[in-house]
């Protein structure tokens, strides 16, 4: 397996595939023949799980293309027999204004519930992940065994009891700092002990360095941790993003569904609703609202792995 | 306009700080809250920094928690403690002291399919997606287009659990087997000269039909995870183990499980725990009809549909003592590390 | 209007200023105006009846509906008269989600001023929370005057809180004329002759099925299930010992039940009977109620038992009348001396002690809003619970239809059980109990099952 490869050539990074035929070890006849096979099995293994993985979202894609008509009467896998048939009807009808609003509003309600709602609990969580981490306190690690032992608790029974307190003891009832501040919340035990984790890798000789040298934690934290960080942050931006922009039961309770102010899953749900299996719908509905997601996703994956290496492994 | 400047509401603070109308509004609303915040952080910062000596340093400490704790505080536990009281005072959860509702929970035919459902997702998707992802990762290592093959996978991690179900609905559609099929998989099974199945409608199934969509979404998870893992083994350990002839399944057994066990572990873990909070795929499939309702489902539902919020607290709670023995593995591990 | 108070001058000089204003507007762009004439002739109401409520202009009320996208615009637009005459701003919400959603907001504080309960069993508990506002005199008046039978599903605990909104009625059985005519059926006017109608069909057309049937609905799967057995408890039992039933004073499991419900078991489980167009017997827990009908189109079903509003469901085109595509007939009773009509509708509760509030529940029971409601209609649905508008200003023939039967003295109303039952069961276990029926479980297990689950308090 490809596994056994050591610190791989130039060639061998190339083509797996073939065996390359000078390496640091050197290697048997047969033992190549032998690698030679488990790679072309490896590779159809591979092939095989990249293709199941694949073909339902490329199934619903070919499917939003295609006429209502067409999606009810045979697979979407007959449609490349006629190319000409395909259309761009589904998107227009899903991107059409509703009675009071256009499908670019809801775009920008949820930008502007996502980006706070991304940023603030980084910032809380890194501050947090510091001090557990690096700052000697009474009682510092039953705390945050309990911080990490909070993401049991599931966010549905928060509902009423945050909006009871939004609504009755700070006064803001139902708006975007309601929604701001419970995907924080929400958002808050996962995020420390991801971005703690990462913090505890970094060399201890560092912080002590830089407290030698009379530093105190505040410019510790901006001046060193935080540029090292910036990894582990963006893996954790990347997942609070994503699940903050396909969120719906968060959003519809703290904010409400009007169109002034209700995100793009909201739409997408009224879509899916009104018309039973109107695949037609549904499909390029669905698609709309995935789209920025995988291009946000895509273009940041390797921060994505970097930072979560950092974040789950020890030792 | 103007009036809605000088309109201030019932908390003190004024409209346009609160609430938006116009893009513009919205745009001032967020930015004005990110410098808001910011300002508040700076301020606590501060604050630790007139913080000076040994008593000081621990001062600081609970300084850069107390945000983040104070609001988890109000925000989850206190929450999860009336949780518990009120699944402790009767189907209303307003009632007198009983167990009313953890009896029902263990004796209603219907509530102990909802366990068992909830224990086939966390016992599966966890492993599962991990076997898979881990699989995957070992086959395409250093593989050729390996960036590529990798967005294939964990492409679905980016899609919405109700677009992901969308996605599966699709695949799973049943037609009678004569007519022509619009769902991929019954297509297939007639191609094999299968009859054509409703995958969603038999139990238990459409359970396991349900865990493949979260296996399908969490995979790319772990396989991104491991095979971060993989590369970081040092490569002489490989080196050293394959000039003693260790290959193919044993050098798997012996060497790469062993040095990435720990990310296996965070992986479990994380997976798990995601799943029993799993929610939006049984809503948007089967509506947690046909004895697929889980856990999360059944809460939702007995707490807002069924008014009896005392049943479905006492859920909630089943699923807190659910996940504990996660945690405290979690504990025991990071105390062994640290 | 004899002595007019300063108030009340102020009030007239605004409206006249909003009228002035269209007008100007009308006049501004007159080449575009396909908005134009039908709003200025929509806004003469009469705005006396909002008068006594105060000056109301550039007050706010929420309302939060389940009708979303499309069937929303014209809720919105019938809202207009009442916007123009009292300055009060209309602020709509609708989501799928809102019968699970207002029990969150509710007690989380943070309800609208308005809500459409779909089913008076959720008014019921929502007065449970001590949250819900009772409907004040005037709006009061004009249930008395407009719907008074109605009126009830509106009360809880002999005090009046909600007035009932729009309403459907659910003894429909969808068919098409063409195929009727060509095959030469006719329409079957006793339960008896739709058994036989059933069995010629089925022998007649190997090809098809004379039913065909759908009750999924996502987390409401279940629903048209139970009204099938509501419309025939109705055929089989009567009126009173319905009465009974829903009101839990005979049990889930009575032998009255398990009589209706054997009497649907004849035709929803006989596999030679269903599902046409879509499988066997079990397709019917997994077809959508929106897909459930179509196959009547293209032949392969022949009959389609649903509400009043499954009209919205043909597609664009369809010719829904008595000589065209679609039709729908009335679900026939033992004989033709009685008629059972089933039927449902929303009632509007308030959650906010307000006199825009008041105002504007009060207008909602209004003719004013009903014949308005007629006038912006969309695709149908457009029926209300008040019985003294014109049907024929209902411009869709199904609604027509619909309101004819409803005003009809010689029929006997009932509200669909299922909505007027407690919500763990009218929106819980009946449901899922049919479903399971549906996909094998028997008569006996299943009424048990739901008999078992009634809150015992």
């Amino acid at each position: 397996m490809s596994t056994l490869q050591p610190a791989a050539t130039p060639e061998s990074m190339i083509d797996d595939a073939v065996p390359p035929s000078s390496g640091k070890a050197k290697k048997t006849a047969t033992g190549d023949a032998a690698r030679a096979v488990s790679s072309r099995w490896a590779s159809l293994v591979a092939i095989i799980i990249a293709v199941l993985w694949t073909t339902p979202t490329v199934g619903l894609l070919v499917t939003s293309f295609r006429t209502q008509r067409d999606i009810n009467s045979s697979g979407w896998w007959t449609a490349f027999g006629n190319p000409g048939a395909f259309t761009l009807e589904n998107y227009r009808e899903a991107l059409e204004p509703g009675a009071t609003s256009s499908f670019s509003q809801y775009f920008i309600n949820t930008v502007v519930i996502t980006i706070p709602a991304v940023l603030l609990p980084i910032f809380l969580a890194s501050l947090a992940a510091y001090a557990f981490a690096w700052m000697p306190f009474p009682g510092r690690d039953a705390l945050f065994v309990a911080v990490f032992a909070l993401q049991i608790v599931p966010l549905q029974i928060a509902l009423i009891p945050l909006l009871d307190m939004y609504t009755n003891k700070l006064g803001f009832g139902a708006s975007y700092w309601s929604v701001w501040l419970s995907h924080t919340i929400f958002a808050l035990p996962l995020a420390t002990f991801l971005i703690h984790n990462f913090m505890r890798e970094l060399p201890g000789e560092l912080m002590e360095a830089a407290r030698v040298d009379g530093a105190g934690h505040v410019t510790i934290f901006f001046k060193i941790l935080l540029p090292l960080l910036t990894p582990a942050l963006a893996a954790f931006g990347i997942f609070q993003f994503l699940w903050v922009w396909n969120d719906l039961l968060v959003s519809l309770v703290f904010l409400g569904g009007t169109p002034d102010v209700a995100p793009v899953t909201v739409r997408v749900a009224e879509l899916a609703g009104t018309r039973g299996n109107a695949w037609y719908l549904l499909s390029a509905g669905a698609f709309i609202s995935m789209i920025v997601p995988v291009v946000v996703f895509l273009s940041l994956q390797r921060f994505f792995v970097r930072g979560l290496l950092a974040g789950g492994l020890k030792g | 306009m103007v009036a809605s400047l000088l309109s201030v509401a019932p908390s003190g603070i004024p409209e346009p700080f609160l609430r938006a109308e116009s893009t513009a509004g919205k745009f001032f609303l967020m930015f004005f809250a990110v410098a808001f915040f910011a300002a508040v952080f700076g301020l606590v910062l501060f604050l630790a920094s007139l913080l000076k000596g040994k008593r000081g340093e621990q001062g600081q400490g609970m300084l850069f928690a107390a945000p983040a704790v104070l609001l988890l505080a109000v925000g989850l536990l206190y929450p999860a403690v009336l949780t518990i009281i009120q699944s402790l005072r009767g189907k209303s959860g307003d009632g007198a002291f009983s167990f009313e509702n953890y009896s029902a929970m263990f004796s209603q035919p219907e509530l102990l399919t909802v366990l068992r459902n909830t224990a086939l997702w966390v016992i599966l998707v966890p492993f599962l997606a991990t076997a898979i992802g881990l699989l995957y990762a070992i086959l395409i290592d250093r593989a050729r287009g390996e960036a590529f093959a990798k967005a294939l996978i964990f492409l679905p991690m980016a899609i919405s659990m109700v677009g992901a179900s969308i996605i599966w609905k699709f695949v799973y559609q049943y037609k009678q087997t004569e007519r022509p099929q619009i769902g991929l998989l019954n297509q297939l099974f007639k191609l094999v000269g299968l009859e054509t199945q409703q995958f969603l409608l038999e139990a238990p199934l459409n359970t396991l039909m349900l865990i493949i969509v979260m296996v399908w979404i969490q995979a790319g998870f772990a396989m991104t995870v491991l095979s971060a893992a993989i590369k970081a083994i040092p490569d002489d350990i490989i080196e050293a183990a394959r000039l003693d002839g260790v290959s193919g399944f044993r050098m798997f057994r012996y060497i790469t499980l062993p040095s990435i066990r720990a990310a296996v572990v965070v992986v479990l873990t994380t997976i798990g725990i995601g799943t029993l909070k799993v929610f939006d795929i049984v809503r948007t499939m089967t509506g947690g009809q046909f004895d697929t309702s889980v856990v999360a489902n059944e809460f939702y539902n007995q707490s807002f549909r069924y008014n009896a919020p005392g049943l479905g607290a006492a859920l909630a709670v089943l699923l807190f003592v659910l996940v504990i023995p996660i945690v405290a593995y979690n504990i025991v591990q990071m105390r062994k590390e640290a | 209007m004899a002595h007019k108070s300063p108030r009340r001058t102020a009030k007239v000089l605004a409206t006249l200023a909003v009228v002035s204003l269209g007008l100007a507007a009308c006049g501004s762009s007159s080449d575009d105006g396909d908005s134009g004439s039908g709003d200025s002739a929509a806004t003469k109401i009469d705005c006396a009846p909002y008068e006594k409520f105060g000056d109301l202009k550039g007050k706010e009320v929420s309302v939060y509906t389940t009708i979303v996208a499309p069937e929303d615009g014209p809720h919105i637009a019938s809202y207009k008269p009442f916007e123009d005459c009292t300055g009060v701003k209309i602020k709509y919400e609708g989501s799928r989600e809102m019968e699970a959603q207002i029990s969150v907001r509710v007690k989380g504080g943070n309800a609208p001023d308005i809500a459409y309960l779909p089913q008076p069993g959720l008014l019921k508990t929502l007065v449970a929370t001590g949250k819900v506002i009772p409907a004040p005199p005037e709006t009061e008046a004009n249930v008395d005057a407009n719907m008074p039978d109605w009126k009830t599903y509106g009360t809880v605990d002999g005090k009046f809180y909600a007035a009932p909104l729009g309403a459907n009625v659910k003894s429909f059985v969808w068919y098409s004329p063409t195929a009727f005519k060509d095959k030469g059926y006719e329409i079957p006017k006793t339960w008896d002759e739709l058994l036989a109608l059933t069995d010629k069909i089925a022998t007649d057309n190997p090809e098809a099925k004379p039913w065909c049937a759908g009750i999924e609905s996502g987390d409401a799967t279940g629903w048209p299930a139970t009204d099938w057995v509501e419309d025939v408890m109705l055929r089989t039992a009567g009126a009173e010992t319905y009465d009974k039933w829903v009101n839990h004073e005979i049990p889930f499991n009575d032998p009255a039940v398990a009589t209706a419900l054997a009497e649907v078991g004849k035709i929803l489980k006989n596999p030679k009977y269903v599902n046409g167009g879509y499988g066997d017997v079990k397709t019917i827990a997994s077809t959508s109620f929106q897909d459930a009908g179509q196959p009547i189109l293209d032949g392969t079903c022949f009959m389609h038992r649903q509400a009043s509003f499954y009209a919205a469901n043909w597609p664009e085109g369809t010719n829904v009348a008595e000589d065209g595509d679609i039709w729908a007939f009335y679900l026939p009773a033992k004989d033709e001396t009685t008629k059972p009509v089933l039927g449902a509708g929303e009632v509007t509760a308030a959650f906010r002690d307000a006199p825009e509030v008041k105002a504007f529940q009060t207008y909602l029971a209004s003719t004013e809003w009903a014949v308005e409601r007629a006038k912006t209609c969309g695709t149908g649905g457009c029926l209300t619970a008040n019985v003294n508008v014109d049907p024929t200003l209902l411009k869709n023939p199904i609604d027509n239809l619909s309101a004819t039967m409803l005003t009809d003295k010689n029929a006997t109303f009932r509200f669909d059980g299922s909505d007027l039952m407690p919500g763990a069961v009218g929106a819980g276990t009946f449901w899922k109990g049919m479903v399971n029926w549906i996909t094998g479980e028997n008569d006996k297990a299943t009424l048990d099952y739901i008999e078992n689950s009634w809150p015992k308090s």
